[in-house]
């Protein structure tokens, strides 16, 4: 048989396994893999900066249900993977990334561009490797792939030093894995099936909270049947939008430090939990203890590990959403507990979900709706922050996979390259990154990728000169010392996304949103609209962190604080018009006098 | 309740894979008062014996974490009436020539050895439970230890009950 090198042998196990695009910035230790990929099918994606290649990977992944494959060289290529690769890991986002390493030998030794990627990535991947013999590179990717997109999906590292990429050898590629340490539970346990569906059927007032195992194992049929048959109100995570068509009649929305009124207090007026895919994080429960006080809980989650970690359950179902809801609803007998969902509904129509529109300035709530209304279908993205709360509470998700965030990790800088990958994903589809100023310019150079790569998308910036979140609380719990959140007007996103050769359109009166929007989706390469937004506009409701998710403050309960900010000795310096405009409006912070 | 409990975890025998373990243990912020790894009946298997402090919740979510691992074959939580649980421990003492004696008669009481000695020190095995060797320190202190090494506790089921991966069983 002929030999050859470690590095085909990569893009031989990568055709294997059906990998059609990779995200990646080639670089001296992966070099060896780039010289194969440069006669190879598969399409690979120049990235501008790793973190972009990782983001791309797992945009794809989120967008497609499939696994996303970046490659980076080592040390410095390697490091700069770390955001995304942690990100996939809180989001359980199916990854294989690959690292090129310095050779055997010098391994250990601080070589150029040398670090323990393994060493490194440990407490942030499902599993990694370092390859030091060629002869186990085949099983290493046989076992990566099915270890990064089975049970709780996740990120997996194979570090590869480049004399193993160069090394020569007989190939093969394995059919099957052995791995004894590693068996994932799909079905459920029938007694916990069985005592899950009694609960439902004795539940007087159940809610359904739906998180990113939903989507994941792709259970939204099986969601919604068990919703209707037993007129369950569903809430959903930031993770779980999408789990049910947000426009159906019993969607409640978002749960949560920024959930729904409604969906807080049905919450917590429930007797019955039913948490499928959930984490429980403390964005989700507000103090843990005070959490749903008088439900039972029945917990059903793929990882084991995630059942009792944050709240106590009486009913802990260990498998796969899909297959576990398939087995509770064939138990179960169509019902309706009247009074129950009267009640929700009298919830609904008391707390209804606003926000304060202005006729004089752009709302980014306002903004949010109109893209909504005019790309219903659209995926959308989000970057992190107000506007990631913003598009949680305001865009109406309406198919699994099509709301794409940054949950667990909420890292800033993600939208963009998500949204890239989520359009390589599915070309056809309209990608939108609803962003923030602050989050787009952290890995905006991908607009590189974008022109370069072909990959239109639309980023909808909510302009508004701040770290808006930040912000947010410094004016809530900080009594407005706004310490170093204003970014002082820069820079002109339109002249950014130009000097890229992409589109750049700034919209700063209300009446023209609309029309860019709709110019934007004429475009056939990225548009970057700069929607200049009412600067100071607060996420809310919001339930302060650490407390009940009814403790909720709203417009009524906030009272309004006059931000102070220092200016920084540049925006001094220039006196920008935008530094002016914001001096002379009347809500907006009062500069500091030295 | 916090106290004191001993899992046995099969692992495979591969670099990198305490590392693994001691860093899950680190950074979830669980307690390890002791570890001992060594290689088992098959040679591709590890077994580290680790005693944690916790309650019960604490030891739950150790089990699932060492679980989730690729490399983490078995997990199993040893209950102390139902297992044997051995350490071994070496003590360093100065020693005057007119101790001895009653030293050596002091190890003897607890079944130790003494495995060296020299002109002005001794070095004394003691294998045994934890509180065997407690207690043999204890009275030890009465000299001067110039050096204690403990290695950890391991611990086997009592009766036919045998740690394996599914597997094989």
């Amino acid at each position: 048989m002929e030999k050859i090198s470690g590095a085909k042998a990569v893009v031989e196990c990568l055709k294997k396994e059906g990998v059609e695009v990779i995200f990646g910035i080639p670089g001296g230790a992966n070099m060896p893999i780039y010289d194969e990929l440069f006669s190879s099918d598969i399409r690979h994606i120049l990235a501008r900066h790793e973190q972009g290649a990782v983001h791309m990977a797992e945009g794809y992944a989120r967008a497609s249900g499939k696994v996303g494959v970046c490659m980076a060289t080592s040390g410095p290529g390697a490091t700069n993977l770390i955001t995304g690769i942690a990100d996939a890991y809180m989001d359980s986002v199916p990854l294989i990334c690959i690292t090129g390493q310095v050779p055997t030998q010098f391994v250990g030794t601080d070589a150029f561009q040398e670090t323990d990627v393994v060493g490194i990535t440990t407490p942030i991947t499902k599993h990694n490797y370092l390859v030091k013999n060629i002869q186990d590179l085949p099983r290493v990717f046989k076992d990566a792939f099915h270890i990064a997109t089975t049970g709780r999906p996740g990120p997996v590292v194979i570090d590869l030093p480049k004399d193993v990429l160069n090394d020569r050898f007989e190939f093969y590629y394995p059919e099957n894995v052995h791995l004894r340490g590693y068996k994932p539970t799909y079905r459920g346990h029938p007694l916990m099936v069985k005592k899950a569906a009694e609960l439902i059927m004795r539940a007087e007032s159940p809610v359904i909270v739906a998180g990113g195992g939903v989507i994941i194992s792709g259970a939204t049929e099986e969601l919604i049947t068990l919703a209707e048959m037993t007129m369950t109100p569903v809430a959903t995570t930031l993770m779980g939008k999408g789990a049910i068509p947000e426009n159906h009649p019993l969607s409640l929305g978002m749960v949560g430090m920024h959930g729904s009124k409604y969906a807080n207090y049905a919450v917590m007026e429930a007797d019955l939990i039913i948490a499928v895919g959930v984490r429980f994080t403390d964005r989700t429960t507000g103090r843990y203890e005070t959490w749903a006080p008088n439900a039972k809980k029945i917990h059903i989650d793929i990882d084991p590990a995630e059942i009792g970690k944050n709240i106590e359950v009486d009913v802990p179902i260990v498998g796969d959403a899909k297959s576990v809801l398939r087995d509770i609803i064939k138990r179960l007998s169509p019902k309706i507990n009247k009074e129950w969902v009267e009640r929700v509904n009298q919830l609904k129509q008391s707390y209804p979900f606003t926000f304060e529109d202005s006729e004089d300035e752009i709302k980014p709530q306002y903004v949010i709706k109109k893209l909504n209304e005019i790309v219903p279908d659209a995926i959308v993205t989000t970057e992190v922050g107000q506007n990631q709360m913003w598009s949680a509470m305001f865009w109406r998700a309406l198919k699994p996979r099509t709301f794409i965030t940054s949950g667990g990790l909420a890292a800033m800088g993600f939208g963009f390259p998500a949204a890239l990958g989520a359009k390589v994903a599915r070309p056809e589809e309209v990608v939108i990154d609803i962003a923030g100023d602050g989050s787009f310019v952290m890995t905006c150079q991908e607009l590189a990728t974008s022109i370069t790569e072909d990959i239109p998308i639309i980023v909808a910036i909510l302009n508004n000169g701040y770290l808006g979140m930040v912000r947010q609380w410094q004016q809530i719990f900080h009594e407005g010392r706004y310490s170093e959140v204003d970014l002082g007007g820069v820079p002109d996103f339109v002249k950014l996304a130009e000097a890229y050769g992409a589109e750049g359109i700034r919209v700063t009166r209300k009446e023209d949103v609309e029309d860019a929007i709709k110019e934007a989706l004429k475009n056939d390469v990225t548009t970057v609209i700069d929607f200049v937004v009412s600067r100071e506009e607060n996420v809310l409701p919001m339930v302060p962190p650490g407390m009940p998710i009814t403790q909720i403050l709203d417009e009524k309960s906030i009272k309004p604080v006059r931000g102070k900010v220092r200016p920084k000795p540049g925006v001094r310096k220039r006196e920008g018009e935008r530094r002016m405009e914001i001096e002379e409006r009347e809500e907006g912070a009062e500069v500091m006098e030295e | 309740m916090k106290a004191k409990h001993t899992i046995a975890v099969l692992v495979e025998n591969k670099p990198g894979v305490l590392a693994r373990v001691a860093g899950l243990f680190a950074r979830r912020g669980y307690n390890i008062e002791s570890l001992s790894v060594g290689v088992t009946e098959s040679s591709d298997l590890s077994r580290m014996t680790i005693v944690v402090e916790g309650d019960e919740r604490v030891v739950e979510q150790v089990t699932k974490q060492l679980n989730k691992q690729i490399d983490v074959i078995k997990v199993s939580h040893m209950e102390p009436h139902e297992t044997v649980n051995r350490e071994l421990a070496l003590f360093k003492i100065a020693v005057e020539p007119h101790e001895r004696g009653e030293i050596m008669h002091l190890v003897e009481i607890f079944r130790g050895r003494i495995v060296d000695v020299g002109t002005k020190t001794m070095i004394i095995e003691v294998t045994g439970d934890e509180d065997k060797i407690s207690a043999m320190h204890q009275l030890l202190k009465k000299y001067t230890i110039k050096e204690m090494v403990r290695t950890g506790v391991i611990s086997m089921v009592r009766g036919p009950k045998i740690l394996k991966s599914e597997k094989e069983e």
